[in-house]
């Protein structure tokens, strides 16, 4: 398959592998910020093939995981509404509010469906003038564009049945959170090579020098994944601090100016709470006040609902990079894809299911 | 029965922590296994749905026959290389032939919603009839019911296959043995990707098939060689790995396969990727998994290749000498990961 077997290719792999080996004459700590990434590094074993000294912490960057209790509540809610069809990308379906989980409203006869594009859902409003549509927003900055122009596109028709809930996040913030915590220890960072195609990285130069952490812009193949951690150890190493772009094939240092514009267009930056970790200034989008009406939020009068998250479930550690999923004494135990207690054991970009998934034998071997 | 048996009558446990089925109890994973192990095993207590095959393998005294069921609710019923009927006919036919037998004899059952187009339902059984003659099974005895309107999906298909036994071999996971070769007959994840394409409306540049066909040809092919066959499984819900992993663990054997020996076509590995699936565990109707003593591997692999469904058959990997149930991968790269039976559906990812 053309633009991945040439970056699954096993020689290449091995030879920037064995550089990272000869490279590295210190411990170093890097976390790789996207869901997408861990989800890779897991599968392909990437772990496996870097050295000792280089170890690979999990990033915040899986959406699903870090859409917090309160919100995933606020869906259930609006789903099980009889007049409402909720439409959602697949991996939320399975994340365990309170009580349930959106296979349950499903189940009790909720209209729950999995969508691939949020225009879709705008097409299921089309079709059903009677019943209210309702998308749920989540991601990060790379699905932010899509489902802004749905808004653009369902005002432009004149839609009254469709609106979003909104659970958007930004990177840049949550970087900025994890290296100003007193548990850091993430000395470089791959950043999310999704996000930079829409955002570009100029908002990781400030980053990276108020904090001196390397940052370096990484696609998600193996040879994208082992290039990136190459450019960061190399920096750690020479005692440098730099952004670099290591996805130069994809991402421009602006990103999409279509797509950026968009996202200012039908959001605005707003304080967010992330699952497990809690608020987080500036980190996330809400619908414009000029959007209000596609808001779901405002239109269904969910506001009040609040939510508790389990005591035992570390995802917030897990999701700074402070603890390993295996660290968990809940792990692969109690919490379990089946009965997730976390949602970074729910989507399969979550650590904990990665781990679960590929790796489960490292835990039980060393009990 | 005695009155200790009347009070001893087992209640079925209840599933733990879901109130009401969910699609992920059909999934073909986890979610169905627990299901089958909690409530319907347990209930229907006997050595025969405690085997946990394909099929059941029956002792007439004069015979051996070899029995199974399905049901058939596809979504489109038509996709690009088959049809609800097509995929009732040679699905129950396989999971007979599972068990090592000729399929003899199928039963229709029909369940009809009020409103559908006669001419579709002719099309079906068209189809049906149509795939009886090439699976050399005949339709004997069948049943036609009519819902309401709303309470059904136009058409949905049960079909019961009996299949003779003409060997004296237990072909089932508690005989496969360490050192088995696991063969696989054929490239994998073609009548998912083809569903799915045909749901989501995506157009490939080429079109992707089911891969929907018979398979008793191949394994009676293996059996009349000579070929020691110590199970089989075909690789339909939950694609190869649930096969791999269902049999791991009822035969308490490791399993480990060659990520670079799994036959997918080109055209099926771009459209898993597009929706961010493993074709591991992509539903297959026409494929299936056979362990056999690895000295007998390269000739059984000669007999898979000669049938048409078969051309791409392949030696995935080998079951090890100790046994926790678990599959592992050995990737292109050397690494190592677990392969482990989904909750449910594989669901597409955000991003």
């Amino acid at each position: 398959m053309k633009y991945v077997d040439e970056y699954r290719d096993p020689d290449r792999v091995r030879k920037i592998a064995a550089g990272i080996a000869g490279m590295a004459t210190r411990p170093w700590t890097i976390m790789e910020v996207c869901g997408g990434q861990t989800h890779s590094i897991v599968r392909f074993g990437l772990d496996e093939l870097l050295p000792r000294t280089v170890e690979l912490v999990h990033g915040p960057g899986c959406p699903v995981c870090v859409t917090p209790l309160e919100l995933i509540d606020k869906a259930l809610a609006i789903a099980a509404r009889p007049d409402v069809i909720f439409c959602s990308f697949g991996d939320m379906l399975r994340v365990p509010g309170s009580h349930a989980d959106l296979f349950s409203v499903k189940a009790r006869g909720g209209d729950v469906r999995i969508l691939y594009s949020p225009l879709d859902a705008l097409k299921v409003a089309l079709e059903n003038p009677e019943r209210q549509v309702v998308f749920f927003a989540v991601g990060f900055e790379t699905t932010a564009p899509a489902n802004a122009l749905a808004v653009v596109q369902a005002q432009r028709a004149g839609l009254k049945n469709f609106s979003l809930l909104v659970s958007h996040v930004r990177v840049p913030p949550a970087i900025e959170a994890i290296l100003s915590s007193k548990e850091n220890r993430v000395q470089g960072f791959l950043a999310a090579g999704h996000v930079c195609t829409v955002m570009g990285y100029e908002e990781y130069f400030d980053l990276c020098r108020r904090f001196r952490t390397p940052i370096v812009v990484t696609g998600f193949e193996p040879v994208d994944i082992l290039q990136g951690i190459s450019l960061c150890v190399q920096q750690l190493e020479q005692g440098r601090h730099a952004v670099e772009n290591q996805y130069s094939r994809v991402v421009r240092r602006e990103g999409s100016l279509e797509g950026r514009a968009l996202i200012e267009q039908v959001f605005e930056v707003t304080d967010r709470a992330w699952r497990g970790i809690g608020i987080i200034p500036n980190s996330g989008y809400r619908v414009a006040p000029s959007f209000a009406s596609f808001d779901a939020e405002q239109r269904f009068d969910v506001g009040e609902i609040r939510a508790e998250e389990c005591a035992d479930c570390l995802s917030g550690l897990v999701l700074q990079g402070v603890k390993k999923p295996t660290q968990c004494p809940a792990f692969g135990g109690r919490c379990t894809p089946e009965t997730p207690l976390g949602a970074t054991m729910v989507s399969t970009e979550g650590a904990c299911a990665a781990y679960y998934q590929y790796k489960r034998h490292q835990s039980e071997a060393t009990p | 029965m005695t009155s200790s048996d009347d009070f001893n009558l087992k209640c079925p446990v209840p599933i733990d922590d879901q109130e009401r089925i969910g699609l992920a109890h059909g999934g073909g994973g986890r979610a169905m296994n627990r299901l089958l192990e909690r409530l319907i095993v347990p209930a229907f207590d006997n050595p025969h749905l405690a085997a946990r095959h394909d099929g059941a393998v029956l002792d007439l005294g004069t015979a051996r026959i070899a029995m199974s069921t399905d049901s058939y609710v596809v979504r489109p019923m038509f996709f690009p290389g088959g049809d609800i009927g097509k995929l009732a006919v040679y699905g129950t036919a396989n999971d007979v032939a599972m068990c090592g037998a000729r399929p003899r004899y199928l039963s229709v059952g029909l369940v009809l919603e009020e409103g559908t187009p006669i001419a579709t339902l002719e099309r079906v059984v068209e189809s049906i009839r149509t795939a009886a003659a090439r699976a050399g099974v005949q339709i004997v005895t069948g049943d036609t019911k009519v819902v309401d309107r709303g309470k059904g999906d136009q058409i949905f298909i049960n079909t019961t296959g009996v299949g003779s036994i003409e060997h004296e071999r237990s072909i089932l996971p508690s005989s496969v043995r360490p050192g088995d070769a696991v063969l696989l007959s054929g490239d994998i994840g073609r009548h998912g990707m083809a569903i799915m394409a045909v749901r989501e409306g995506l157009a490939f540049e080429s079109e992707i098939e089911s891969d929907c066909a018979p398979l008793a040809g191949m394994v009676l092919g293996m059996l009349e060689d000579g070929i020691d066959v110590h199970c089989l499984r075909d690789c339909t819900r939950g694609g190869v790995v649930s096969a791999l992993v269902e049999i791991a663990q009822a035969a308490h054997c490791d399993i480990q396969i060659e990520e670079c020996a799994v036959p997918v076509r080109a055209d099926v590995a771009a459209a898993c990727e597009i929706f961010g699936l493993d074709p591991l565990y992509v539903a297959n109707e026409g494929r299936f998994v056979a362990f056999v003593p690895a000295d007998q591997a390269d000739r059984a692999l000669a007999i898979l290749r000669r049938d048409p469904a078969g051309a791409d058959a392949a030696l995935l990997g080998l079951v090890g000498k100790s046994g926790h149930g678990r599959v592992t991968l050995r990737s292109a790269l050397s690494t190592t990961r677990i392969l482990d039976m989904l909750n449910g559906e594989q669901l597409p990812r955000i991003c």
